[in-house]
């Protein structure tokens, strides 16, 4: 289980809906069209957490998809990396208040990079794999100096 | 002890070319995938970068799987997709195992990186992975007929021709069988040609015959509880089983050498011989998996059983009725 230059050239992304409005899924599916294209750095879109080094979780955490998400996360293997996706991830958004919310999403699992926006724009999007990329070569370098 | 050790440095040379090929085919498979998208798309080296991160990641074994067969189903697939290399020829390469096993022999052996995975989807206990390899074994025996049906019309349009040893990998390759046939025959095999060319993407689980693999609807079907290692081990297994599928369709219906139209003999000869060999390879990839996985969407697992066994089986039978007239006006011209 190392960090490897290989693993922040094909960073492959599993997405999680934990009960967003599907704005950010949409920006997701977006940011992965042709216009954006981020298949150039490696980036795919997979159907199993199995296979998955990012996590992508959009949405506030309803208290029903709390254990969900706690699972999905443990059943990727490791090197992972999670990352949120919209302001509702993050704080809960606009449904900060309501009843039935367990998280943000880092209440529940671990989180490495927050995106904010309602919805995010998919520059903004590119811009978090970035940050996801840069985060890993510096863990990686950590890594090798100790 | 010489023929053990001639095998054994062939069958090391032979995997590692078709490890890199295999995966320089996916690349180049992605690459023109994403230009017909209209996007820039990977490298085309991504597939090697991403079999090397598999093999750095955590290999997860779930609770419910059966950890020995779990664990030696993606060497088998592996080992399996070599073996089927060894039986080949590759230009004006003989066959490295050539005299013990013929094309009855390759047919068989083509399914068992299939059966691997399949067994492996079983092992694996998760109900996705369950459905994954039954709609697997189902569209093993959609394919396995028109496949059947190709190569035996083949080798019988052969041994009507009084060609010896007819089911010999090498005969085949030495003896392209439109050299043989007469205009109907040429019928016959062009309708052969279509066939095979609808086998290819079948038998690599590509789309639209992917439902087995369906990431939309299965969430990546027979490999979902696979990841790391094992996971990385079926990619290889994968990408030398493209070379495998490709190069046998090539030697059933597209076997002709670059050498004697040029003249060259010798170490050019074998040299030319493999590069074209791999341009044909290059070449069968790209017009049947690359163009039709872009143009159509995924077939119904019902939708490939009737495609199989309706039309191209019917394909296939018309096609060896031309070939037997053909017989009775042309019996062979070698
Ligand atoms: S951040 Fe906005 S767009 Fe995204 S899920 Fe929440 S409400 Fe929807």
């Amino acid at each position: 289980m190392k960090l490897t230059k290989a693993l922040n050239r094909s960073l492959w992304a599993f997405h999680f809906n934990s009960g967003s409005c599907n704005g950010c899924d949409i920006e997701i599916v977006a940011t992965l069209t042709p216009r954006y294209d981020l298949e150039r750095f490696g980036v795919k879109l997979v159907g199993s957490p199995r296979h998955a080094d990012v996590l992508l979780v959009t949405g506030p955490v309803t208290s029903q998809m709390a254990d969900r998400l706690r699972r999905v996360y443990a059943q990727m293997p490791g090197p992972k990396v999670a990352m949120v996706i919209g302001t509702c991830g993050l704080s809960g958004g606009i449904f900060s208040t309501s009843y039935n919310l367990a998280g943000p999403v880092d209440q529940i699992i671990p989180v490495d990079v927050y995106v904010p926006g309602c919805a995010p724009r998919p520059e903004a999007i590119i811009q978090g794999v970035v940050t996801v990329i840069a985060k890993l070569e510096r863990l990686e370098v950590g890594e090798r100096n100790d | 002890m010489s023929v053990f050790f001639a095998a054994l440095g062939g069958t090391i040379l032979l995997a590692s070319f078709a490890i890199g090929f295999g995966l320089l085919l996916t690349g180049i498979d992605r690459r023109v995938a994403a230009r017909m998208q209209a996007r820039v798309g990977p490298p085309l080296l991504q597939p090697f970068t991403d079999v090397r991160k598999l093999f750095a990641k955590q290999n997860i074994i779930p609770a419910n799987a059966i950890p020995w067969l779990f664990n030696a189903m993606p060497i088998i697939a592996l080992a399996s997709s070599i073996a089927i290399l060894l039986y080949l020829p590759f230009g004006s390469f003989a066959p490295v195992l050539g005299a013990f096993g013929d094309v009855i022999l390759v047919l068989y052996l083509l399914i068992i990186p299939s059966l691997a995975l399949v067994l492996g989807g079983f092992a694996s206990g998760s109900p996705y992975a369950t459905v994954g390899a039954q709609r697997e074994m189902v569209s093993m025996i959609a394919y396995e007929l028109p496949l059947a049906v190709t190569v035996i019309s083949i080798a019988w349009r052969l041994h009507a021709a009084h060609v010896a040893e007819p089911f010999s990998m090498l005969t085949l390759m030495q003896t392209p069988v439109w050299d043989v046939v007469g205009p109907l025959g040429s019928t016959a095999l062009l309708i052969l040609l279509v066939v095979m060319a609808w086998v290819t993407p079948g038998e690599l689980s590509k789309i639209p015959f992917d439902s087995p693999e369906a990431e939309t609807e299965l969430a990546g079907g027979i490999l979902a509880e696979y990841s790391g290692r094992n996971l990385g081990l079926f990619a290889l297994a994968q990408a030398v089983k493209t070379v495998a599928v490709a190069a046998f369709g090539i030697i059933l219906l597209l076997p002709w050498n670059l050498s004697p139209f040029l003249g060259l003999t010798m170490v050019a000869a074998g040299i030319a011989d493999l590069v074209f060999f791999a341009l044909k390879v290059l070449f069968v990839v790209s017009i049947s998996v690359t163009v039709v996985r872009m143009m159509m969407a995924r077939f119904r697992i019902t939708q490939v059983v009737g495609l199989y066994w309706l039309v191209l089986g019917g394909l296939g039978a018309l096609a060896i009725f031309l070939l037997m007239a053909d017989t009775s006006y042309v019996p062979g011209m070698i």
